[in-house]
Formats: C-alpha cells, structure tokens, sequence
C-alpha cells in the first residue's frame, strides 16, 4: 500500500473482524526502524488459520478467495530487510488469554521503505467506525510519545459516545497537537 | 489478440499459460500491488517486475488477462506452479516496462 497507516488499518480490520474489544496498536521508532504492533482481544486464530494467514489465498472472507491484508504487509517490510511475526491464541484453546499480536519491523532508512502517512487519519477512522470498541494508540519516536487511550477518554465522557463529532474532532486536533510538539 | 498469440511474438515468452485463449483488452502498468488490485481493469495485461506470490493472488483478484514480468525477472518454481494452478496467465520478456507497454499497444 502507499502508507503504512493505511496497512495498519487493514491489520485492525481485522481485529475488528475477530470481535476485539480492546485494539493496541503501538509504533515504536528509533533512527534505524519502525517497528508496528497491533495486539488484540478477539477469538484469535487456530494454528492451521495462522500457518496459513501470509498466503494469500488464505482468507477469512466469504466474498472472495483472495486476502491480502497480511501478505501486503509481509512484502512491504521485508522489502526492506524487516519482516512480520504473528502471535495467535484461539478461544477454543485460550478463553481467558485469546487474541492474536501482529508484529512488523522495518528498517526505514531502506530506499524501498513505505512512507508512515496520516496515521491520525487511521486512529481517527478506526475510533469514528468502532466506537464500541477501545483503542490505545501508542508512537514511541526518538523525541517523545504520542499517546491515545479511548478507555480514558471514557471515563471522563460517561455516557457520549466516542463517535460524536465533537469527541472525533477533538481526538483529531489532540493527536495533530502530541504530533507537532514532538517536532519542536 | 489472445495471450497465447502474444506468447508467440517474437520477444516474449511463456513462464504460465493455464489459459491460452483469454483475449488481452488493454494494458496496465505499476508495482505497487495494492495499487494495481483497486485499478487495473479485468483483461488487461499486467505489466511489472514484482515476483512475489502475491502478484498471483492481485492477478487473480483484478480478473487480468495475464501478468507480463519485464526486464528479464524471473519466477520461483513454487510461484509459477501456483500460477499455473490459480489459473493466472504469466509472460515473460526482457524488455523493460515501457517498451512492453508500447509493443502491447501496437499489437491490441
């Protein structure tokens, strides 16, 4: 894809798709790599589904036989010297531990390395589309953190669902603001 | 023109031909796959030089009439089976992307 932001989305999608309720997508820089993790809490996958899950004609859809989701996300990062581990536990053998854990590291000075992109966009998208859902947002960088926990957000909204336009456009200026004073 | 009668014309070979009669409507240039899944159009030749397996699964999803692999790349045995059982039409040239593109369009 022409961001990663834009795979990380799909990655959650899937999250999503597994009945998470809790979705962590963490971003970790240092000045070599860029490391992208998204853990969650839904049903997970049996060890035949996730042998499987980097071929793409391996997919949970039933609209058609093609998924590329995680082999898109596998070719970008060893494209440039990274790769993707994928971590499952199934219900049916973990009920009180399920979920899967999607790790991809890329080197990014790579010439071949996807640009990051809106990732706010994404978080934004994915906390607008699921607000029954929590998402704790992390982007560690060599200049500080920026950080988003919808659990706190929560908290101190009761009963206003995350999806109300003003939360959404105050969750948007709230990111670009951690965003730009890492820059100074 | 079919995939096959381009397979035959001089500078382009055959790496799969599960389906030698699908007639080539138009051609499509680019690498980025996700790219190619949401514009290349169905029966259109597919001109790239990415050789991963993904590029069967992106041929197969877009509905094209064959992929043309450029520059001279080659394909994995593991790949060019799975093409072959995917049903997905695979040519091979030497020629780079431009120039491939520009021979599909005088012989469409």
């Amino acid at each position: 894809m022409k961001e990663l932001s834009l795979n990380i989305l799909d990655i959650a999608e899937n999250s999503v798709r597994a009945n998470a309720t809790l979705i962590k997508i963490a971003i970790a820089e240092d000045s070599e790599t860029l490391r992208v993790t998204v853990a969650d809490d839904g049903c997970g996958m049996t060890p035949e589904i996730l042998e499987n899950v980097t071929n793409p004609f391996c997919t949970t859809r039933t609209t058609r036989k093609v998924g590329l989701g995680i082999p898109l996300l596998k070719l970008q990062a060893e494209q440039t010297g990274g790769s993707v581990t994928i971590v499952s536990r199934h219900e049916g053998t973990f009920p009180d531990t399920h979920g899967t854990e999607t790790a991809a590291l890329f080197y990014k000075n790579h010439i071949d390395m996807t640009p990051l992109g809106d990732i706010i966009a994404t978080v934004v998208t994915l906390i607008q589309c699921n607000p029954h859902l929590d998402f704790l947002f992390t982007h560690m960088t060599v200049n500080g953190e920026v950080r988003l926990d919808t659990r706190e957000l929560r908290e101190i909204l009761g009963d206003v669902p995350l999806n109300t336009v003003d939360v959404i456009m105050w969750i948007k200026e709230n990111l670009t603001e951690q965003y730009a004073e890492l820059k100074q | 023109m079919t995939v096959k009668e381009l397979s035959e014309i001089k500078g382009f070979s055959v790496v799969a031909l599960p389906d030698p009669d699908r007639e080539i409507g138009g051609a499509y240039c680019c690498d980025l796959l996700s790219w190619v899944m949401g514009r290349a159009k169905a029966d259109d030749a597919w001109i790239t030089i990415m050789t991963n397996s993904n590029i069967i699964a992106v041929a197969s999803l877009a509905d094209t009439a064959s992929v043309i692999l450029c520059e001279g790349v080659e394909l994995d045995s593991e790949v060019k089976a799975l093409a072959e059982a995917k049903g997905v039409n695979v040519l091979g040239t030497e020629m780079p992307i431009y120039e491939t593109a520009a021979a599909i369009s005088n012989l469409i």
